[in-house]
Parts: C-alpha cells; structure tokens; sequence
C-alpha cells in the first residue's frame, strides 16, 4: 500500500529528505514510523506543515548525544534530523557574535571561531568523540564548569529561529547583544526538550579566547573542607572561571580552580590561588574529570542544585547514602554555582535507585534546589518521577497549549508530562 | 467603564487595602499620569498601593473581577511609557513594598521586594564585599521591580550582563491573581524558564512582589580613563581596537562634541576641552589582569589618535569622570529647552557608518543630535533636541528620532537595547520584527494573560486574540479600548 504520509513528506521538502523509520532511529525504544532531515528552515517549514496537516507526533534530534536524556516520547511519528542544518550563517568577529544553524556541531563551531581568537563559551560535557550539536545543547540547556564565569545557554544566545508545530518561522532576539525588543523566546526554548518547536538557528554572543590559563587542584580531607576551601575561593579576588569538585566514590576528594585571563595576570593570580589554598597543583591541562559526567551510558546521571552555601551539605548527603546504601555513588560539578551532577551504576537495583533519588531530592530541596534524572535505565523511570517538584507548572501546561495545542512535540517527554 | 463601575471597584480595593492604599481623588491621580517619558500622559480611573505581596494579588483579582485592565509601577523612571496608565484602568505602584529581605553574601542572593530601588542593593550589599550589577544610569531613584519589567542594563552590562543575567527568581502575581514562584535562589529550576521570558516582558505577564538577585563579588581594582579624540570615527577606531585585542572592559562609554559641550555646561565634569569625542574605558577584575590590560587599552587609545588621556587616580576622580556621563541626559537641557532620549542598538562595527548617516540627516532636517552611547556593545543613545515653542520642530525632531531607528534596524540592530518598547516605540515592533514574529512572542502573552488586561497596548501593536479564556468572569473586553484618550 502506497504511504501517503511519506509521499506527502518528499513532496514537502525533496524525495531525498523523507524516509520511513527503522529500529536504528529509536528514540528511548520508541521507533518513528519516518525520519525526515530538512536542509533549511523553509524545508523544515514544508515538513512540518505535514506534520500539523498529518497529526504527526514529532521529536527534534541532533547528533543524539542526549537523547537518553528526559523522558521516552509517548507517540512518535515524525524524527526530524537536523543533521543538514548546519553550517555558520555569519560570524562578525568584530562584533563578538555569531549566527549559526542548530545542526551543526559544538566542535566544528568552536573550531571556526577559534582563527578569530573566540569562542562560544559553553563548555557543555561531551563524550569523547561525541558530535553533539548547538540545538541539542540549547534544548537540554547543557552547561558546563566555565557556566560559573560565562553563565548557560540563556545567558548566551542572543537571538533564535525557531519553526512552531504549525509550521510557522519566527524569529525573537536579534544578532546584538543588547536588545530588549519584544519577548525573550529563545529562554523559553532553551532547556524546553524540544516541546515547543523546532529550533534552526541562533545567534550567540561571544567571548575572546583567554590568551592563558591554568587549573589548581587539591585534594580535600571530607565535604567540609571542600566546603571551607570552595567558601575562600568565592570570597577570594581569584576570579576564577571554574570552580569544580569531584567526589570519587572509593572516597577521595579533588577541588579544581580554573583561572583564564592574560599571561601575566594568571601567573600571580595562581600563585595567590596556591597559596589561598594551602598548596594545590598548577597544570596546563585540567584534571581527568573535567567537564565529564560521573556516569556512562546506562547508568543512572542525576543533576542536583542549591544555593551556593549548600554545597558541603549536599556532598556529604550523598557520601552518607553512598555508604549507608553501599553503592558507588560518584558526584562531581560546579562547586561556584551549585550544580552537581551524581551518577550510580546501571546495575544499581532498581527499588534502591529511587529510594536514593528520593532521599538526595529531599536533600536537594531542603537546600533550595532541585534534583532532576536526567538518565535512569528503564527500570528505574519506572519508579520515579524524572522531575520532582516544578514551580509555575500550570503555568507552563499553559505555554505547551499556546504553542503546541495537539501535544505532538516530544510528547510526555518534559515536565508534568508535557 | 462607567464611573459607577470604577466606584465599585474603588470600594472593592478599599475593602482590602484599606483607605489609604487606593486613589480615587483626581488631582492626587494627576501625580501618576506620566513616567519617565513624560509626553504621554494618562490619567488613571484609579491608583491602588499594595504593601504586600497578598495585596498585590487581592488587587490583581479585582481588577479580573471587574474586567479591569492594570499597570504596574514602580518608581516610575521607565523612558518608554511601560509604565503609561490606562484611563480605565488601575496603576499598582508597588513602591510601598520596599523591604530588603535578605542579604546572603554566602549564597551570592540577596531577597528584595520590587520596590527597592537598584543602588539600596548594592548598598546593602557593600559591607559584605558585593555589589548588584546593573546599573542603570537612573539608579539612585529606579527600583528593582520596574528593572527585572524592562529587563534594564547599564552602563557596565557590556561585561557584566542585563538585570536577566542577575535575577535568579521571582514571585509574581500573574494576570490571573495568582501568586507564583518562577526560579529561586539555586539555579536551573526545572521546566521552561519562565524567569527568563518574564523578565523584560514589560508588565504584560504580571506583576514582580518579589525578586532574588545575584549578588557579584566587588572587584579589587577598577581602574577608568578619560581620552579625547578629534572625531567619533577616531573613538569608534580605539573600541574596535581594544574589542579586538580580546579585553572585555567593564564599561566603554562616547560621547560626541555636542554631548561633552552639554555635560560641560551642566556638572563641570572638566572633559578635554575641544574634542571632538570622548572615551570612557574602565576595566576591573583582578588588580593583576586589570593592570597588564589596563597598559594595553592606553596605548591603543594613543595609537587611534587619542590627544589628551586622562587616568582616574582615585574613587573621587572617578567619580567626575563618570559624572559627566551619567548626567549626559538632563544636561542636554542646558542647550536645548527640549529633546528626545532615544534608544537604540547596532552591530558595534557599523558604529562609523550610522554616525555619519545619523550626522546627515540632523543636517538635512536642521535637528541637533547629540550623541551619548554605550560604544562597547553599540548601543546608541542619540539626544535629538528641539523646541517646543517653535511649531513644527517637535514633529521634526519625532522624525528624525523614528529615522535614527530605522537605521538601527537597516544596520541588523535593535529599536532598543534598554529603554523598552512600552507605549513610545509599539510602532516600530513591525518594522523589526514580521507579523508571525510578534503573533508567536504573543502566543506567551495568552498564556499568561487570556483576557489582556496586564498593561495591554504595551510592547505589541495589535493584540492576539487568546481563544477560549480559563477561569473568571469576562468584563469590557479591554483590547479594544486604547485608553488613550488624555494623550497629549
């Protein structure tokens, strides 16, 4: 029988950009009925203008570094590859910003900015060999140590493209990093798994790349010394750009310093920064933890945020369910903004899984954050809610309606199942 | 609106505010018919001044109730008309909530209501070795509220961000009467970032009881010059130059012959006599990275024609280089009886190009512009000034002020980078942004506010029409009415 649908798709956007669906192009286990991979927003716009006629349930990928990421979608028609929106629209260096299509890949737009003396300073977590693209770094808001002196993805990306689930191109924001006109759309998509819409383009601002750095790592006694250590850092005229600890669990402790800035300045800044310390190391390179997550594929990767003083306390909860629980729970993130990331084991029981994820989320709240999953074997989603608490929910079911009245986009995947 | 409507509203406020908080009496109303862009004026039907966070949201509900539109304000310094009233509506200045909560340097936060105003945070924090970033040049009077509304910037956002990048919650009152809690102290709360799309939305989501911020380390050195170049395109040369040799200034701030002359005859700030631009570059960090860069931007400022530098050799003598700057605004009161502020943003290379472009059509159309701008990150604030007194000059001045932003937007920039687009430049959203653009950013607009009553005619020049509205009684639909009546 003749796919109407498919047909429909290659009418849309080019016999070559549609095709139908196969077990290698699942997503958390749930497979498309069709794959189609749009090389510009007009064709993305002809795609999913199908897809709205079609009813199509739709989920955005990229290089599908995170797509482990989040909950599995409840319906998936459609998988919209991004793989052919790449490329880098305008880079004015003079200007500091650059416009760039979502598909293209974090390494590859680092290495075009690079001649210029810039970056994009997000130094999000890759495994290594890993291709992961702006849009999915934008959709999962991945950040990464150096978020402590450049901020995330929000604090970045100066304008957007997006393609609504209607099939309607809108553009927010601009290509200067000043602007106040009209709504800040490009926040609302950041960190939104996809469930707004399409994202095609964005525009960021940019950042020279420091012209000398050097990474001061001490290993710490327990949490309350890389508290104490973390505290003087902050209240230090250090300036550092990261700020990061890691909590192996065989129960050794290493606090990182990273300092970017001129040749002369890191120089004296460091020596002050050893000396602030009360010893550390000065590399070149950074530790071999660096900007990695405590967790393979498989296993169970949790992200955990307080208030910065909450640190301490919220390490040595998870060094005390590690022990009481006997499991190797690792933890490690930015000790300078309050984000750290936890892992435990695939083959950690399930039932044990969730009573820790219960347990360090109660802890997380009480110091003012949140405990979010962002990866658990199927296992263990079963048995816990990804999320837990989020603020202004009813809001946000009341944004998902606007933009997407039919629940298509990455359905059931985000909040309160959104 | 009948009156017996408002009177009835009016009682309804007084029931929960008491009597003192709301104003009926029409001249004491007058005092709220304008904010900082005072050629607009509306009287509103009535003025309510909550002084907690319930209260705002009791007023909020009335206002739903009686299918009322409202408008936030806080110290009333907005230079777009956000803050503009509605003849039938109610103004909640929130003024009257100005507590700082707390200061919690360990957290890097501090928890303050909206109508704090910006320096009383810094202020608060000083002891402790912090300070709050943005700083808008209104900053002594403008209150924390009204800056997370406009989402304000500041003369040192170019290296430090916008009041977004240093608000990390909030608890509004939605346009449904509801009190919700968007982010918190800790960062990356889960779920949309409705912070973020909240801040700088301009009113029109809600309104701001209370505001988290980010509290920023103080630097151990600052260090801020004063060169006098003979053009703008000479000054413009030097920031490209030290934009380029990577160093990230906290501030470079222009100003052009006809601004230093006003600044000049206003505060004394003892700028280089004849020059045909100022540069004001400060840098602060690390006293060892500020001193070697410091090196740098000096010598770049001589080798793009610098004449006369002039270092700030203490806090004082930084002080009256900054004074000059800051005052630029109302100085130029002194050479024109009066002017247009205008706002807008452009690619920092194009700096050259939109000056002479600007500097031609003042020509053309006989309109004196002066120019002051954050020239770090392109944002121009040209000074168009007239006379009211003389027909047609405040007409001509308005064209040139509209034409001045049609270069922005021809150049790839922004109608404005700080100011807002409130009442004043709801006009220029199309020439910036298409229809579907604006029906999207709207699509957040119905979320939150169904029935459009939260500062309706504000930001977007035709309304969205929301589809099916949840919750209370419907009143007078309220996108109808312009409320502009007394506009003078």
């Amino acid at each position: 029988m003749p796919d109407d649908v498919l047909a429909d798709l290659r009418a849309a956007a080019g016999g070559d950009r549609a095709r139908p669906g196969g077990a290698g192009d699942a997503v958390a286990g749930v497979q498309p009925r069709y794959v189609a991979a749009p090389g510009s927003t007009e064709e993305a716009t002809a795609l999913l203008r199908v897809a709205a006629a079609r009813h199509l349930a739709v989920v955005v990928t990229g290089a599908g570094t995170r797509q482990d990421w989040a909950g599995p979608p409840q319906r998936l028609d459609l998988l919209l590859h991004t793989g052919r929106l790449t490329g880098v629209v305008e880079h004015a260096a003079g200007d500091l910003i650059v416009v760039v299509r979502a598909g293209t890949a974090m390494v590859d737009l680092q290495a075009k900015l690079a001649p210029a003396g810039q970056q994009l300073a997000l130094d999000t977590p890759l495994p290594p060999g890993a291709a992961a693209t702006i849009g999915g770094v934008v959709a999962t808001n991945a950040s990464g140590p150096r978020r402590m002196r450049y901020g995330t993805v929000r604090d970045l990306l100066i304008g957007i493209t997006v393609v609504r689930p209607d099939g309607v191109v809108a553009r927010a924001g601009g290509k200067v990093v000043k602007n106040v006109a009209g709504y800040d759309l490009g926040k609302l998509f950041t960190g939104a798994y996809g469930t707004l819409g399409l994202v095609t383009e964005c525009a960021f601002r940019l950042h020279p790349l420091p012209a000398a750095r050097t990474f001061l790592t001490r290993r710490t006694a327990d949490a309350a010394g890389t508290g104490r250590l973390a505290a003087a850092v902050l209240a230090s005229q250090l300036v550092p750009s990261a700020l990061e600890v890691d909590a192996a669990p065989d129960g050794g402790t290493e606090i990182a310093v990273l300092l970017e800035g001129t040749a002369r300045g890191v120089r004296e800044r460091a020596a002050a920064g050893v000396a602030l310390l009360g010893g550390a190391t000065a590399a070149d390179e950074p530790p071999h933890w660096w900007s990695s997550y405590p967790w393979r594929p498989g296993d169970v990767g949790l992200k955990l945020t307080t208030v910065l003083s909450g640190v301490p306390r919220l390490l040595a909860a998870v060094g005390k369910a590690a022990r009481r629980h006997r499991v190797p729970l690792a933890v490690r993130g930015s000790a300078g903004t309050g984000v750290l990331y936890g892992g435990l084991p695939a083959a950690t029981a399930p039932e044990l899984a969730a009573r820790i994820v219960t347990e360090l989320r109660a802890e997380a709240g009480t110091a003012g954050g949140h405990l979010v999953v962002l990866t658990a074997p199927p296992a263990v989603r079963e048995r816990i809610d990804l999320w837990g608490p989020v603020e202004g929910l009813d809001l946000m079911r009341r944004v998902k309606a606007q933009f997407d009245p039919e629940a298509r986009f990455a359905p059931g995947r985000f909040v309160g199942g959104i | 609106m009948t009156t017996t409507d408002i009177s009835t509203l009016g009682a309804a406020l007084r029931a929960v505010l008491g009597d003192a908080q709301v104003i009926s009496d029409r001249q004491e109303l007058r005092t709220y018919e304008c904010d900082g862009l005072a050629q607009y004026r509306v009287i509103p039907a009535l003025v309510a001044l909550p002084r907690t966070a319930a209260e705002c949201a009791a007023t909020v509900r009335a206002c739903v109730d009686a299918g009322v539109p409202f408008v936030a304000r806080g110290s009333g310094t907005g230079l777009s008309g956000g803050a503009l009233p509605h003849a039938e509506g109610v103004l909640v200045v929130t003024s009257q909530m100005r507590a700082i909560r707390a200061v919690l340097p360990q957290d890097e936060r501090a928890v303050v209501e909206p109508g704090v105003i910006n320096l009383h945070v810094s202020r608060a924090a000083a002891p402790y070795g912090y300070h709050y970033a943005p700083d808008p040049s209104s900053q002594q009077v403008c209150s924390i509220g009204g800056n997370v509304a406009e989402n304000s910037g500041g003369a040192h956002c170019l290296k430090y961000g916008f009041t977004t990048n240093h608000v990390t919650g909030l608890e509004v009152v939605t346009p449904d009467g509801d009190l919700v809690r968007l982010g918190g102290a800790a960062p990356d709360a889960p779920g949309y970032d409705l912070l973020g799309a909240f801040v700088g939305s301009e009113g029109t989501l809600g309104i701001t009881t209370e505001v988290t911020v980010r509290l920023t380390r103080s630097p151990e050195s600052v260090r801020t010059l004063l060169a006098g170049f003979a053009g703008t395109d000479q000054a413009g040369a030097a920031t490209s130059a030290i934009i380029a040799a990577g160093v990230v200034p906290a501030a470079i701030e222009m100003m052009d012959a006809l601004a230093v002359e006003a600044a000049e005859a206003a505060v004394r700030c003892g700028y280089p006599a004849g020059a045909g631009a100022v540069l004001i570059v400060e840098l602060d960090g690390p006293a060892a990275e500020v001193d070697a860069q410091f090196t740098d931007v000096e010598r770049l400022c001589r080798e793009h024609g610098a004449g006369e530098i002039r270092v700030a050799a203490d806090d004082a003598e930084r002080a009256l280089i900054w004074k000059g700057r800051k005052s630029a605004f109302a100085a130029v009161g002194r050479i024109s009886p009066d002017y247009i502020v205008q706002d807008g943003v452009i690619p920092r290379t194009a700096l050259p190009e939109v000056l002479r472009r600007i500097a031609e059509i003042s020509a053309q159309r006989r309109v004196r512009v002066a120019n002051v701008f954050h020239a770090g990150d392109g944002n121009l604030h040209p000074l168009v000034l007239f006379d009211d007194a003389v027909p047609g000059q405040a007409e001509q001045a308005e064209e040139v002020s509209g034409a001045i932003l049609d270069i922005c937007i021809a150049h790839g920039g922004s109608i404005t980078g700080e100011h807002g687009v409130g009442m004043d430049k709801v006009g220029h959203m199309p020439r910036m942004y298409s229809d579907d653009d604006l029906d999207t950013m709207q699509l957040l607009r119905c979320a939150f506010d169904p029935r459009g009553l939260a500062n309706p005619g504000k930001v977007f020049p035709t309304p969205r029409l929301c589809g099916e509205v949840p919750g209370r009684r419907r009143g007078v639909h309220p996108l109808q009415e312009a409320g502009l009546a007394e506009v003078f």
